[in-house]
This record gives structure tokens, C-alpha cells and sequence, in this order.
């Protein structure tokens, strides 16, 4: 236990840290396990686009050319969990890890073993998920949404895709347990809840509704586990259960879900588009409220994800108006970003056109989910390309663009160096192309008719299908460009400055680039400083 | 810079389409919206779809054209001055209450069609179709008529990992099947769905009717065809590995030769006939000879 000697001596001394293995696998610094959990992130998501490139080269003509259709729908499986559960949320907890106790000025995180322990889970319950593509039946094939009876036909890797469920879920609520005691209890003098920068914000609301939402997933999996080998008829009709249910309990947890992705990208954007437009954020606390109002309307909208199941007409009504009640809020947000662009003197460094962009594509997602909300309307979207472009519209232009864009904006922070704009502008024009190439053309697949899941279609989808899967290699290459942006930070020779955006402020743009291993050991004072 | 990328815009457009434009000379299929229907209730619905993609279209443009103009006027490089501006209780209450004054003409309408799609009342016929792993059944309840309907044969066979039959030479590829559900046109036809082991999904887009088929439970919906035809559709809930095969196709008949149909005397008119595929094949060797002929399909489909 050499070791622990060592980490308590870091104490005394500013920038002593374990080297080697050590330094990453026992750390409990919010900066390293930040780190840790961005790496994985980047990892997960180059995983889940391989995937995605498979099944657009599968779809790129009509006929079955390189997979299997259970291969098929495996790897539409794996893909969506990967993303969803490898990808995205561990990015903005990567995120939450860096930048939090840097915004609010804290010197780590709340409860730093259990962040340790809340990442390295993640590890272990993916690699279990992705080992299941080696068992006997296959990876799971029943689609991200798990729906009995299909996901209990799985084979051998059904246990284990639970577990794996279960694991992430923990990491998940450990994750959102440790941001709330941090934020609730750390913040600086001064820092009071509405003077704190808009992203800290969006992830207390965010980790709130994790912990709301992912024991009902756990617990929706355990139902699945024990109808399939302990006799138990939760979801079969035959011992008085309804598969029904399994979709009111899934979506009940899927759809708060769907702004947990979303709304840290929210506080991201909010974080950029004052800075490079030189000019505070427009309309603060109604960010703020409307950022609640849609956490709380997430739980009363769930069921807009099954209207063809059969529902009773005052249920169709009921989940029409109230998911047609966020399309409210969400317009008060794009118009407030839009009105802190205005009048104010913009430049446009990649994380700026990121965010653009997210605003701009974001709002198409936010149309076409209106789209689908109007339940007549939806019985002709539900289920095919239609909803494949409306969720891949918010979840790549919106929260991977977000992603991408603070990337580009806190990476000279975390490395002390700026990143190349050269290939950050490349990277930010080649994603925007393609993206739009890739996706846009399966609003009318669907419309016309094409079905979502599908491993081959008839000849007359076979146009747009091939333009989208042109779009989709392109854009995958694209992403290369992203990593080169990050070596030439990281590798990189032009130093940062402390501020390092003109435009900048909050408290961690006050500290030295890179963040020192220890920041703000003593808080400051806030005072009036302008934090947003 | 700007220039540049939009070169690279501009010329990446072009490889993309000069690439398409190469490889696919002679098909096209373009479609952009949802098939005009051919039901009772078809126009009222197509007609929402318009409002609502009408509404969010000039949203997106108002949207798209504020944020332009924005960048276009408020660059720093142009010598912009940042005002100092934080909030407008003014603005905010415009933008959040015209929303919703949108939000609740939109829903008017709505609320009528689904209430008018839920009634499912007097009906002139009724079938019940269950859902399989993977293919269709029709029963015609009170018609003693029974029947399993599935992926034709020469789909089946091009649809094989590396088949070597090349999709387009088959004839509504995945959209044929050996036996296809009639119904008479301008007749209330009830649909009773249920499913034989996983969920599945019932749905013709030109007749409008999309309904999940769940194991051990019934679901109603119905439709009633204003033209006689033939309407193809899919499963659309993911039912495991055959999803994408078990295809739906409904013939719209007249009262008259449904009812021969019913007893077993229709003779289909030929074109028909062939459309359907009804007398498909049923030994291989048949199947390997229609197959190689096919090219003959080619250029038919070609000339369309």
C-alpha cells in the first residue's frame, strides 16, 4: 500500500502526483478522472461510429451485401447503447468532472473515491457488453429500447446485458450524486445558485433527473431478468402480464433520459456564445426556468413514444399536448442564445461555429420532434426513417456538436495549449457538410415510407439511402480531423493564456493553462463578479 | 478562410451528386413527402402533416434568417460593438406566449382526427391479423377465410446474403407476397391485430393505418379505401431477424370480385396478376428460369 502514502503526501505539496498506472487508476483528482472519462467517451464513440459506418455500407444499395440481418440488428443494438451510455453521458460527466468545481470555484469534487469508483465501472461494463458479440447468439439484437417478448429471444448475452445495464446505471447515479452534494454544498462565497455559470446549472437539473430515472431502468431490465429465468410474468400475456408495460416503464425512464443528453449541451452552448459574442447571456433566469420546466415536463411525456401501441384517446390527447408544451420553453432557449448573438461582437473560433451550428440544427431536431408529437401525424412517422432523422438531428448536431464545441473550447485549459483552427475550422466545416448529407435525406425515406431497423428495403428507397450512407463514411473520416485537433493541443508549441478567449469570463478562466492539479485550495471570493 | 470552405463546400456537393448521377443512371425515386392516401380518412390527415411542416418550415426560416443576419451584421471584424443588453421581460413574454398560441391552433384539428381514427365503430367487414416471426395472417372473421401471407419467392431468393441476383431486377422487391389480403372498396373495414410471438407493427402508408400487433392483447383501427389498387407496406417494430421480409400487401377490389375472391373464383387480370406474383413459382428450377429471364424485368423497370 505504498501507494496511499504517496497520494496523502500529494496533499502538501501543489502538483504532486502518482506517476504512471497509478496516477489514473487509484486517482481521486476531478481534473484526471475528467480526463479518464473524456478519453472513454472519445473511445466509445469512434466504437459506436464503426458501427454506424457497417450499417450505412449494409444500407448503402439494396440487398444484403456484407452482414447478417441478426448481425444487423446487433450492431443497431450496440450501436445505440454505446452511444447513449458510452459516448454522450460520460463525455458530460467528463465535463461536469473538469469544469464544475472549476466554475463554482471548489477545489475537487464532493466525494472523490466515489467519483474513482463511478468511472472505473464504466470500463468493465462495456467491455461485458461488448464481449457479449463472442457468445453463442449473438450480441443483443432487439433494438436499444429492449422491448419484450424480441429481447428475451436473446441468446446467451442476455444476463450479461442487463448486468452491464445495471452497471452503467450505478456509475450513473454515483456520477449525479457526487455533481449535487458538489455543487449544493462547494461553491465559492459569493457564488449564489443564480449567479452560477449556466452549464452548472444544467447539470444540477441533469443530475437530478438521473437519479430519477435510472433505478426505473434498472428496475425495468430486472423485470425483463427474472421473467426469463425465474418464472415471473411481468411482460407475458400468457401469465397475466402485458409487453405494454415494458414500454411505459422504459420510456418513463427513456425520455427524461433524452434531455439528459441534451440539456448539459444547453448549458455548454449557453457557456460559449456569450464569450465569443463578447456580451453576456441573454434572458439568465428564464435559461434557468426554462431549463426546469423542461426536466419537469420530460416525466409527463413519455408515452408520445408508443402512440401506434393502442392507447385510449384521452391518453393520445394527453401525451400530445404535454410534449407539445416543450416545443414552449425550448423556443424561449434558441431565441435567448440567438438574442445574446445580437448586437454583440462576434468572432468565429471553432467552438463558436460548433455552437452555431448546434443552435441552428438543433432546431430542426426540435421541429421535426414537434412533427411527431401531432399523434395523427406520428402514426405515419412512428417507426421509420422519419424518427431515425429527428433523434440523430438533436443527438449528433445537437449534443455531440455541444461536445465537440467544448472540446474546442476548455481544451487549452486543460493542456496549457491551443489547439490548430486550421483543422478545428476544417474539422467544424467537413462535420457540418456531411451531417447534413448523412441525416437530412432520411426525413424522406421516412416519409416516403421506409421503415426504421431494417438491414435491406426495396429498390425505391435505394437514392437517398445511398446519399445517406455517403454522408455517413464522410463524416465518420471527419471525425480524424477531430483527433489531430486535440493531438495539436495537447502536443501542442502556442502557449495559452489564463483567460485564453478574449471574450472569457467565470472563475476557470481565471487560473493558470493548463488548471493546475490543485485549483482553488482556498475559495475566492465571488463577490459581483460576472460569472455568465 | 471563407472562401475557401466554401469551395470545398461547393465542390464536395458536387463529387457527391457526380457520384450519384454515375452510378444509378436510369432509377429514380426522389420522393419528399408522404404518399398521397387513398382512404376516408387519408386527406385530412396528409393535410395535417402540411400544417404542421408548413408551420415549422416558416418557424425554421424566421429561425435560420434572424441568426444570418445576425452573423452577417454583428462581426467583430466589421468594427461591431458589443451592446450590453441582458434580458427584455418584453421580448420574452412575445416569444413565449406566440408559441403557444401556435401550439394550441395546431392541436385543434389534431384532437378531431384522433378521435375520428380511434372510432372503430360499424364496420362492414372485420379481419383479424396476427403477426408471426415473420409473416402475416388474415382471418376474414364470419367468411371461413384463413390464409398465411409471405415474402414472395424471388424476393426471398435475391434477399439471401450475396445472393448474386441484383435487387433491381426483381420485381417490387420486398414488397410482393405469395398471398395478399382483399378487401372491397368504400366498405368500413375493421382491423383487429394481435401477434403470435414478439410485436410487430401493421402498416400500408397509402392506406394511412399504422398499429402495433401485440402478443396476447387485440388492437382496433380501421380504414376504408376510396379507389381500388394495390397498396404495399411493412412490419415497422422491430420483430427480430426476418423484420425487414414479411412485407403487406392489400388489393382494394370491388364489392363484386371481392366477393369471388372470397369464394375462390376471381380470375385477376393478368397485369395484375403479374404484379403480384400471385402464381409465383413454387419448384426452384421454375424460380433459377424466371430468375435468369429477368433481365427482361430490367429494362421494363428501366423505362418507367
Amino acid at each position: 500500500m505504498n501507494n496511499h502514502t504517496h497520494i496523502a503526501h500529494s496533499d502538501d505539496h501543489h502538483d504532486e502526483k502518482p506517476t504512471g498506472l497509478d496516477r489514473w487508476v487509484f486517482t481521486t483528482n476531478h481534473k484526471d478522472i475528467g480526463t479518464l472519462y473524456l478519453i472513454f467517451s472519445l473511445v466509445m464513440f469512434f466504437l459506436g461510429g464503426s458501427m454506424a459506418l457497417v450499417i450505412r455500407a449494409e444500407l448503402f444499395q439494396p440487398g444484403l451485401q456484407f452482414v447478417d440481418p441478426q448481425f444487423f440488428n446487433s450492431l443497431t443494438t450496440v450501436h445505440a447503447l454505446l452511444m447513449v451510455f458510452g459516448a454522450v453521458m460520460p463525455a458530460f460527466v467528463g465535463l461536469a468532472n473538469w469544469m464544475i468545481p472549476m466554475m463554482i470555484g471548489a477545489p475537487d469534487m464532493a466525494l472523490p473515491r466515489m467519483n474513482n469508483w463511478s468511472f472505473w465501472i464504466l470500463p468493465f461494463a462495456f467491455s461485458m457488453l461488448l464481449l457479449t458479440f463472442f457468445m453463442p447468439g449473438g450480441a443483443p439484437a432487439g433494438g436499444w429500447t429492449l422491448y419484450p417478448p424480441l429481447v428475451l429471444q436473446t441468446g446467451d448475452a442476455f444476463p450479461f446485458m442487463v448486468f452491464a445495464i445495471h452497471l452503467m446505471g450505478a456509475s450513473s447515479i454515483m456520477g449525479s450524486i457526487n455533481v449535487i452534494v458538489t455543487i449544493l454544498n462547494m461553491r465559492a462565497p459569493g457564488m449564489t445558485l443564480m449567479r452560477m455559470p449556466l452549464f452548472v446549472w444544467t447539470w444540477l437539473i441533469t443530475a437530478y433527473l438521473l437519479i430519477a430515472v435510472m433505478p426505473v431502468l434498472a428496475g425495468a431490465v430486472t423485470m425483463l431478468l427474472t421473467d426469463r429465468y425465474f418464472g415471473t410474468s411481468f411482460f407475458n400475456a400468457a401469465g397475466g402480464g402485458d409487453p405494454v408495460l415494458f414500454q411505459h416503464v422504459f420510456w418513463f425512464f427513456g425520455h427524461p433520459e433524452v434531455y439528459i443528453m441534451i440539456l448539459p449541451a444547453f448549458g455548454v452552448v449557453s457557456q460559449i456564445i456569450p464569450t465569443f459574442s463578447r456580451k453576456p447571456l441573454f434572458g439568465y433566469s428564464s435559461m434557468v426556468y426554462a431549463t426546469a420546466s423542461i426536466a419537469f415536463l420530460s416525466f409527463i411525456v413519455w408515452a408520445h413514444h408508443m402512440f401506434t401501441v393502442g392507447m385510449p384517446i384521452a391518453g393520445q390527447l394527453f401525451f400530445m399536448l404535454t410534449t407539445m408544451l416543450i416545443a414552449v420553453p425550448t423556443a424561449v432557449k434558441i431565441f435567448n442564445w440567438l438574442s445574446t448573438m445580437w448586437q454583440g461582437e462576434l468572432t468565429f473560433e471553432t467552438p463558436m461555429l460548433f455552437s452555431i451550428a448546434f443552435v441552428l440544427l438543433f432546431t430542426i431536431g426540435g421541429f421535426s420532434g414537434l412533427m411527431l408529437a401531432i399523434a395523427p401525424a406520428d402514426y405515419q412517422y412512428h417507426d421509420t426513417y422519419f424518427v431515425v432523422a429527428h433523434f440523430h438531428y438533436v443527438l449528433v448536431p445537437g449534443a455531440v456538436f455541444a461536445l465537440m464545441a467544448a472540446g474546442y473550447y476548455w481544451l487549452p485549459k486543460w493542456t496549457g495549449y491551443m489547439y490548430n483552427e486550421t483543422i478545428g475550422k476544417i474539422h467544424f466545416w467537413t462535420s457540418l457538410i456531411f451531417i447534413n448529407v448523412l441525416f437530412f435525406p432520411q426525413h424522406f425515406l421516412g416519409l416516403a415510407g421506409m421503415p426504421r431497423r431494417i438491414p435491406d428495403y426495396p429498390t425505391q428507397f435505394a437514392d437517398f439511402n445511398m446519399v445517406s450512407s455517403i454522408g455517413g463514411f464522410l463524416f465518420g473520416f471527419s471525425q480524424l480531423f477531430f483527433l489531430w485537433a486535440i493531438m495539436s493541443s495537447v502536443k501542442g508549441r502556442v502557449k495559452a493564456t489564463p483567460q485564453v478567449w478574449e471574450g472569457a469570463v467565470g472563475l476557470e478562466w481565471t487560473i493558470d493553462s493548463p488548471a493546475p492539479y490543485h485549483s482553488f485550495s482556498t475559495p475566492p471570493d465571488v463577490g459581483r463578479r460576472r460569472n455568465t | 478562410m471563407f472562401s475557401i470552405l466554401g469551395r470545398f463546400a461547393l465542390w464536395s456537393a458536387g463529387v457527391i451528386s457526380g457520384a450519384i448521377v454515375l452510378t444509378r443512371p436510369a432509377f429514380a425515386a426522389w420522393e419528399l413527402d408522404m404518399p398521397v392516401g387513398k382512404t376516408v380518412l387519408a386527406p385530412q390527415i396528409l393535410e395535417l402533416h402540411h400544417l404542421i411542416l408548413i408551420i415549422c418550415t416558416v418557424a425554421c426560416i424566421g429561425v435560420f434568417g434572424f441568426a444570418f443576419y445576425t452573423i452577417a451584421t454583428c462581426r467583430k471584424s466589421q468594427g461591431a460593438k458589443a451592446a450590453t443588453f441582458t434580458h427584455s421581460v418584453m421580448a420574452e413574454s412575445i416569444w413565449t406566449i406566440i408559441p403557444t398560441l401556435i401550439l394550441i391552433l395546431i392541436a385543434i384539428p389534431t384532437a378531431r382526427s384522433i378521435i375520428a381514427i380511434e372510432d372503430t365503430g360499424n364496420p362492414d367487414l372485420s379481419i383479424k391479423i396476427t403477426g408471426y416471426q415473420w409473416k402475416w395472417s388474415y382471418d376474414y372473421l364470419d367468411k371461413d377465410k384463413f390464409f398465411f401471407s409471405s415474402l414472395d419467392r424471388a424476393s426471398s431468393l435475391a434477399a439471401q446474403e450475396n445472393s448474386g441476383i441484383d435487387p433491381f431486377t426483381v420485381k417490387n422487391y420486398l414488397r410482393n407476397v405469395d398471398k395478399p389480403m382483399v378487401v372491397p372498396v368504400n366498405k368500413r373495414v375493421r382491423l383487429l391485430l394481435t401477434a403470435n410471438d414478439v410485436i410487430h407493427s401493421w402498416w400500408v402508408p397509402e392506406l394511412y393505418v399504422k398499429k402495433d400487433a401485440n402478443p396476447g392483447y387485440i388492437n382496433e383501427s380501421w380504414f376504408e379505401a376510396t379507389e381500388t389498387g394495390v397498396f404495399r407496406g411493412g412490419c415497422t417494430e422491430l420483430c427480430g431477424r426476418g423484420h425487414g421480409f414479411m412485407p403487406i400487401v392489400v388489393v382494394v377490389e370491388t364489392q363484386e370480385r371481392y366477393e369471388q375472391w372470397l369464394a375462390g373464383e376471381l380470375t385477376w387480370d393478368p397485369e395484375l396478376q403479374q404484379m403480384l406474383a400471385i402464381n409465383a413459382p413454387t419448384d426452384k428450377e421454375t424460380i433459377v428460369v424466371s430468375l435468369s429471364a429477368s433481365s427482361f424485368v430490367k429494362e421494363e423497370s428501366n423505362d418507367e
